[in-house]
Order: structure tokens, then sequence, then C-alpha cells
């Protein structure tokens, strides 16, 4: 083949892919966009079900959490249209709710029973009283301990312990020699990860993000009561290294049987008590996320939750899909196929009357976390922001994964926890002047 | 004495080469075993290297999850169709820069290569709102495009860089044998630049396949090539480590063979101009 003809061919194979991708037409299904998650996955698996009942077919994008955070941003803010169907937080719902981004699901029918949501996740995925979205499955954070090393450190864990208990049972089930850290905890930079943990134990220290003016509140004493506590505690019962730790870390610790207490998602209680993948899956206990007595725990509230866009144009096709996705008959489906342990939890009251729930050991502790957590009054003093592990405003995201950083520094030992807060103090104050709340 | 004193040097100097091959070579060995554990096996403390049962249950349940056809079809055509697309557009541009030079022709070439120096996220929004306008979105065409455009400068430059080789007095006698302009690129030029341009578009062609910004921001369900595919399975809240492994074994598998058979062109192209 002379070069010639090379080139031509060369050529011809670059229109024809381009003009054979360029007509890629769009499909009559509906595309979702989702986590990485086992629930999620779980639920990918059963759309057959779906679309032998309805006839409609789904197309779905599994990303990774942060991945699709900011797929889908950028597909609604730009009215993109990817999607019909997106899976979306309790950070993200008010706030695309009230920026008119979201269908309104005010319109689901009867069989649905819109009113069996619990009322904490209903309430957190709703914008002036209008749901945006709907849980598919929700969580807390609660405490889950070694009962077996409880035990041999002659503790006995209360249903509601306090930070002062913790503190104590970390030191006492430490055994640096047989490798076993008192307690783990997230110190990894990010809003969503260690940024969401220490958010939720300062509610418990009395600290707040914002006073009701908007202004930063890093300078007062509950804040560098939280951190210093955090740090003092790890320093001495946490794993090496725990200022770069998130959950799949102190997963991976826990199972492993290298902690002796893990306060984290409720969510962890079905990996920490499987025993194909736990060594520990036989002594686990679960206890409600500590407080301080002064009357707000250090749990938070979270739920993965589908959504649609404004701009889609398979509005009712995607609703079916969240009526079927989120009812009482998908719950029972997994139950029959994977059993109880497997549904996915805290979005509905009905699943914790059913008895065979009930028997899940887990199931207790995880809707006590849930119930005790209240979006709308998370802090001991009072804000003008709502959320628990976060502040729902547009702007937290960024701040905060700015703010863990130096918190996560100072963890680290590379600068003091009173530089941290100082430098926090002004990061929050800047970006909030910049965007016009001060 | 001067002869062994060189076996010392090559000694040393062949030591050295394979523990930084070894080194870099190192995460993707890792990956390639971990596909082959457990969950539980893959975060096993101290890690285990060959002592565990060995399993293929990762790429059952990758296979049984994710169509990896349709991605690894995708990743070809964009891979493929943009660097294509790419060295039809540089090989002229890289010819009128080499050959016949301006005062600006540097600056041109620098400012080219300053191009990449932008973060990506930078320009996510523009280039969003142009896909969304010109209903580009989730399609390979659209995607071919953008990732041909963010390689063109290393292609021009990779040409230039090896045209630059090629001394001008050939060109020119072909000019006074009578070659127009079109038959002088196709007939004198680009014959001589075979090699250069075979490694340049395996270079690009590596290049399209790993890019993993925009081709995870601008498709959905149709378009998605591998990258897409790898990143279906990381997740911050629960251990998949040994499924995400075997979904990047399987991405990388087409690649790291291709590598593997074009080194010689590779390594070439990497090293144009270094030795004079």
């Amino acid at each position: 083949m002379s070069f010639k003809s090379t080139l031509c061919a060369a050529t011809a194979l670059s229109l024809v892919t381009a003009g054979s991708a360029f007509a890629d037409g769009h499909s009559k299904t509906i595309t979702i966009a989702t986590v990485n998650n086992g629930d999620m996955i779980r639920m990918q698996g059963y759309t057959d079900t779906f679309t032998e009942a309805t006839g409609i077919s789904v197309e779905w994008v599994t990303l990774e959490e942060n991945v699709l955070r900011q797929r889908v941003t950028t597909d609604i803010t730009t009215k993109g249209g990817a999607f019909d169907i997106m899976t979306i937080g309790m950070y993200e719902t008010p706030i695309w709710g009230a920026n008119g981004w979201l269908v309104a699901l005010d319109d689901l029918s009867d069989e649905y029973d819109v009113g069996d949501i619990l009322p904490a996740m209903a309430g957190g995925l709703s914008h002036e009283g209008t749901l945006y979205a709907a849980p598919f499955y929700g969580e807390s954070s609660m405490i889950m301990y070694r009962s077996d090393l409880m035990e041999k450190a002659g503790l006995e864990m209360p249903d509601a312990p306090t930070w002062e208990f913790i503190g104590e049972a970390a030191a006492a089930m430490t055994d640096r020699e047989n490798e076993i850290n008192g307690i783990c905890l997230r110190g990894k930079a990010g809003w969503g990860e260690g940024g969401a943990f220490i958010t939720a134990m300062s509610n418990s220290f009395g600290a707040r993000w914002f006073d009701e003016s908007w202004n930063a509140q890093f300078d007062t004493d509950a804040w560098a009561n939280t951190l210093n506590f955090y740090k003092d505690m790890m320093d001495s019962a946490g794993p090496t290294g725990y200022a770069t730790n998130g959950f799949n870390e102190n997963l991976s610790l826990f199972q492993q049987g290298k902690c002796g207490m893990w306060i984290d998602a409720t969510v962890a209680a079905s990996f920490v008590t499987n025993p194909k993948d736990s060594t520990v899956a036989d002594s686990v206990g679960f206890a409600l996320a500590p407080d301080t007595g002064l009357g707000k725990r250090s749990n938070w509230l979270w739920a993965w939750a589908l959504a649609i866009p404004a701009g889609t144009q398979q509005q009712a096709e995607a609703k079916q899909f969240i009526e079927w996705a989120t009812s009482k008959d998908y719950i029972e489906l997994v139950a029959a196929n994977e059993g109880w342990a497997n549904v996915p939890p805290g979005a509905r009251t009905s699943l914790y009357e059913n008895p065979n729930y009930q028997s899940v050991p887990f199931a207790k502790m995880t809707l006590d976390s849930i119930l005790s957590a209240d979006p709308n009054d998370s802090t001991v003093d009072a804000t003008p922001y709502v959320g628990i592990q976060f502040a729902a405003i547009p702007e937290f995201a960024g701040i905060a994964t700015e703010v863990s950083q130096e918190f996560s520094a100072a963890y680290a030992g590379q600068q003091t926890i009173a530089v941290a807060l100082e430098k926090a103090q002004a990061i929050t104050n800047e970006a909030m002047e910049a965007a016009g709340y001060r | 004495m001067a002869r062994s004193v060189t076996t010392q040097r090559k000694a040393l100097t062949t030591v050295a080469a394979w523990t930084i091959a070894l080194i870099i070579f190192f995460p993707i060995y890792w990956t390639i075993l971990t596909s082959f554990k457990t969950e539980a096996q893959a975060i096993n403390d101290p890690p285990l290297f060959f002592a565990f049962d060995w399993t293929l249950e990762n790429y059952s349940v990758v296979q049984e999850r994710s169509d990896y056809m349709k991605f690894l079809w995708n990743s070809v055509i964009i891979a493929g169709g943009s660097t294509v697309l790419g060295i039809l557009i540089a090989i002229p541009a890289a010819w009128s820069m080499a050959f016949v030079p301006s005062q600006r022709t540097k600056d041109i070439l620098l400012w080219m290569l300053s191009t990449k120096m932008l973060p990506a996220v930078g320009v996510l929004y523009p280039i969003s709102l142009i896909f969304v306008k010109f209903d580009l979105l989730d399609t390979r065409g659209g995607l071919l495009v953008v990732i041909m455009l963010i390689n063109l400068p290393i292609i021009v430059w990779m040409l230039y860089t090896y045209f630059r080789e090629i001394p001008g007095e050939i060109l020119e006698a072909s000019r006074m044998d009578g070659a127009t302009l079109k038959e002088e690129l196709l007939y004198v030029l680009t014959p001589m630049a075979i090699p250069g341009i075979a490694s340049t578009l395996l270079l690009n062609f590596i290049l399209a396949w790993n890019e993993a910004f925009w081709t995870l921001n601008l498709t959905a369900a149709n378009a998605a090539p591998l990258t897409a595919f790898i990143a279906s399975y990381s997740s911050p809240e629960g251990l998949f480590f040994a499924k995400l492994s075997a979904a990047s074994t399987m991405a990388i598998a087409p690649i790291l063979i291709l590598g593997w058979f074009s080194q010689k062109q590779l390594v070439r192209g990497l090293t144009f101009g270094a030795v004079k």
C-alpha cells in the first residue's frame, strides 16, 4: 500500500469514526447517575424487574462520589440534560430545589405513601416544605465497638455514652503491642470526610460554624475544646497516620480487628458484621454517638436520594422509576432475595416497624441515631443554617474543604490547633464576605 | 583497567535501570495481583504477595455488572479518532514551522505549549456550555475533537522536533525537480518522517486513552470510555479494591499490550533530538 493510500485510509477512518460518533442518538431510555456503593449496585441488579413491569429501560452511569458530585453539578448548572435522574444528597437537595433546578416530588401516588418517609429524611430533602428528592437510603453515625475488648477492659458501653467515657475506654482498650488502637476516627481532609466528622463532633461540644450574623465561630472555646479533645485522644489511642484516614481506611482497620471503637456512618454496620469480610463480625456492639451533656450528640444525618433535574424530557418515566426504587415493595423485593440485613436502611418508618427488620442487630441503633439527628436544630446555640455536618449553603463545600485541610495539618503535627483555628477563622470570614453574607 | 571500569559502570547502570523500572512497574503489578484476591485479602495487613487463594471472581463480577466491550469500543474510537485527526492537522503545521519558519515561529510554539499549562477544570464550564449548545454532550464525536485539541500541541511539538532533523536540502532538491507543495509533503517529507510520525501516533494514542478529566465530565451512558468504566468501581464508602483492580487491569490491558509491541518506536519518539 502506497503512502498516499495509507493517508487516505487514515483520513477516511478518522471521518468515519467522527461521523458515527456525531450520529449518536439519544435513546428513549432513562439515564440515571449514581454512586458506587453496595445498595446502589444492588438496585442496578433489579433494574430488569422495573423494565419488565413498565417497559422503561434504564441506563446507569455509576461514578465515585466526588466525581459524581462534580459531574451532576456541571450538568444541572449548564442544563446539560445528560441525566433523567440524579443521585444527590442532603447538602445539594435544598439548595438546588430553591434554585428551581429540580422537579418537585409533590404528586407521588397514594400507594407510594410519602408520609412513610422518616420525617428527618423528608425534612432534609425538602425546601420550604416541598420534597425535591426521594431517599433511597439514609444514614446517621454511631459507635461501633468490639464487645470482647470492652469486656476485657472491664468496661460496659452505655447506649448513650459521653465523650469522657469514650476517651477513657479508648485508653483502656489500646494495646500497642498487639496493634490494637482504642479508637479509629476520620482525620482525612475533605468536607465530606474528616470535615463531616469534626463538624458533627463539634456540635456536641457546643460549637457551631456561624453565629446568626454569619460570622465564623472558630475563635470560640467550644471549637478549641473539640479539636484538642480529638487530637489528644487520637494521639494516645488512635492509629498511626490517622490524619489521612477516611471511611475506607478505618473500615479496613476495624475489619482486621485493629480498632476498639469506630464512630462512623451507620451503613458500616452491615460491613463490620459481615463474616465474609470482617474478622470481628461476631463481637461488634453498637451505641449512640457520644455527647458532652450539652443536649446535642455528635451524630450526623445523610441520605442518598433520587432527584429529577428540571430539564429532563422524560419526567414521567423518571418519577415512575423513583416511585419504584424508593417504595416499600422494593424493600420487600430485596429482603425476599437477599435477606433483611441487606435492604436499603434509614428511609422509611415502616421498615423499622417490621418485626423481620427489628431482628437485625444494628436496626434499632440505626433508627435511634437517625431520630436523634435534627438538621434544623443541630447546635447548642442558634445558627442561621440548616444541616448537621454541613451548612446547607453553596459556599460551604469549598470553605469546609479548606478548613478541614488546616485541621488535618494540625492532626499531623504540622501546625498547632490554635494556628489551625486561626486560619479556619480567617478563611471562613473572608469567603463569607466575598460571597456577600457579611 | 579501563575495560573493568566500563564493566562496573555498565553493571551499576543496569542495576539502577532495573531498580527504577521495577519501582515504576510496581503499582501496575500490585493492581494486577490485587485483582485476583478477595476483598478481604485485598486489605490484608501485612499485604499478601503470593500466598493467597487466587480467584477470578472479581473479573466475573465486573463482566456481569458492566458492558466492558461498549466502554472499550468507545475508548478505541475516541483515542484512535483523535490521534488520526490530530496527526492530519499537525503534519502541515509542523512542516511550515520546521522548514519555513517566521520570526514568530518560536513564540507560536511556546504559546501552543502554554495552553497545556491551563488546568482543565478552568475551562470546564465554557466547554460544557459549548457542548450543550451544539448537542455534543455524551457523543464520541464531541469528545474526540476535545481530546484531539488538548493533545495537538504535543503532536505538533513532537513532529516539529523530528522534522528539524531532516535536512532542508532534500526538500529543496525536490522543489527544484518540480514537486508541488502537496507532492513535497506527501512523497518526500512524510515517507522520511514515518518513524517519527509512528511514535507520535503511539504516544498520542496512549495519552488519549488515559485522559480522565474530559472523558468523565462530558459523557454519560453513550460515549463513556474505559476511564469511566474504572471510575464506576471506585467508592469512598465501601471496600471494593479487588473489583476496582480487576476493572483497572481490564482497562489498561489493551494499552499495555500495544505499548509492549511498540516499545522501540516509543523510545525513539521520546528521545528525538536527545543525542546529536
